[in-house]
């Protein structure tokens, strides 16, 4: 399982950096990532990539999300 | 639909924007955070511009309708320290700019579905800068990461709103009343903020941004947000063809100036600004408002630029920018170059 922390960064830096392990094949991809929009547009970005997400609150606004290959 | 809350929130922003104009608002600007930030700047007398001073309760509604949709959704998360300083610079460029053309880019969209093809000049500075803030990213810039802070810290901001709401309401004599000039013309209050309200709190669940829309498309062609900047104008174009508002041209135009260069430049600062700062000025209050104190210090600095530019003669007016303004404007795109792409500077020495 391959880690990425995005928390506290702002728009699209959280995108950016996801897409970059998404295009390196990097997957499964944990992902920490902060509520609200971060989280939003790296759920779009994993959907829009044909990949299935799994998301658990793991406190304090930051969520953790799992992607992996449908 | 995956777009109906972005999409509902840009129809919200043309209706809700068409009413203020008719309830007193200046033409083309229902809403304009730049403008309104300017006035908020002039009514507590950080300038004496005496045409454009007014507490706008636009900008208290849409901060505190933020707050209070974020507090329900468990989405007020108090965080910041992601460079404050920078922040603040970059608020304050991005209102040089948004005052070398006249508008913030929400205003830019409301002016273009008025008619006005100025700020069409003005849309392709606003899509040239966010490439350029594009480039930066792809270059390294590194934004900075905020992290939790104390509750309390959130609340800042709001508090500050509401400082602002009583005096508006309660008109002290140290607080500036514009009498004339697009200050004096104002929706009522309670119709002003309860607008600000809504849309403030619809833009917090949708997370629409002006510039976010422009820069997805291009950066992770995901059009996503680009639906609302859509749904603005669309809703705006078609209000104002009902209303017979729609007066296509250049010359004439509301609270406007013409000359193509300085409109194109102006929006360019606040598109690289804007895609810097992690989102337009609309979006800042918005952040600002869900607990982001880094977008509290932005809103600041937009304030201070609004104040400076009044104060030292670099806003335009309907006949143009003069002479300080323009090198405002140039001088911004510097700092904004050293702000994006210095660290390639640094890594060059190193190597």
């Amino acid at each position: 399982m391959h880690k990425i922390d995005v928390t506290g960064l702002s728009c699209p830096l959280p995108v950016i950096q996801v897409k970059k392990e998404i295009d390196a094949g990097n997957l499964p991809l944990q992902v920490s990532v902060s509520v609200g929009a971060p989280r939003e547009n790296v759920k779009r970005l994993a959907e829009n990539s044909g990949l299935r997400v799994t998301e658990q609150p793991a406190g304090d606004g930051v969520f953790t999300l799992e992607l992996t290959k449908a | 639909m995956k777009h109906k809350s972005v999409i509902f929130t840009g129809i919200a922003v043309g209706i809700l924007g068409i009413a203020l104009t008719i309830w007193g608002n200046p033409a083309n600007m229902g809403f304009c955070i730049a403008c309104f930030l300017r006035d908020i700047a002039g009514g507590l007398g950080m300038h004496r511009a005496a045409i454009v001073q007014y507490l706008r309760p636009e900008i208290i509604g849409l901060g505190l309708g933020a707050m209070i949709i974020a507090l329900f959704t468990g989405e007020f998360k108090v965080r910041g320290g992601a460079n404050p300083l920078r922040r603040l610079v970059l608020g304050f460029l991005m209102m040089v700019g948004a005052l070398a053309f006249l508008g913030c880019p929400l205003r830019m969209i409301l002016r273009l579905a008025g008619g006005d093809l100025n700020a069409l000049i003005g849309l392709f500075g606003f899509i040239a800068g966010i490439l350029v803030g594009i480039a930066a990213l792809k270059s390294g810039y590194n934004p900075g990461r905020a992290v939790p802070q104390a509750k309390s810290t959130g609340f800042v901001y709001p508090v500050i709103l509401l400082a602002l709401l009583a005096a508006v309401l309660l008109r002290p004599d140290f607080i500036f009343f514009s009498e004339s000039g697009p200050g004096s013309m104002t929706a009522p209050i309670l119709a002003a903020l309860a607008a600000g309200l809504l849309v403030g709190a619809f833009a917090q669940r949708s997370r629409l941004c002006m510039a976010g829309g422009i820069r997805d498309t291009f950066l992770i062609k995901d059009p996503h947000l680009l639906w609302g900047f859509v749904a603005i104008f669309v809703a705006t174009l078609v209000g104002n063809l009902i209303l017979n508002k729609f007066n296509l041209g250049f010359a004439g135009q509301p609270v406007a100036h013409t000359q193509h260069l300085w409109n194109f430049l102006g929006m360019a600062v606040v598109g690289i600004a804007a895609v810097l700062a992690g989102g337009c000025p609309l979006r800042q209050l918005i952040l600002a408002g869900e607990g982001d104190t880094d977008a509290v210090v932005t809103v600041f600095g937009m304030v201070v630029g609004a104040a400076f530019a009044h104060n030292f003669g670099l806003a335009a007016s309907p006949a143009g920018l003069g002479i300080n303004g323009r090198v405002a404007v140039l001088a911004s795109i510097v700092v904004l170059a050293i702000i994006g792409f210095g660290h390639r500077l640094g890594r060059n020495k190193q190597s």
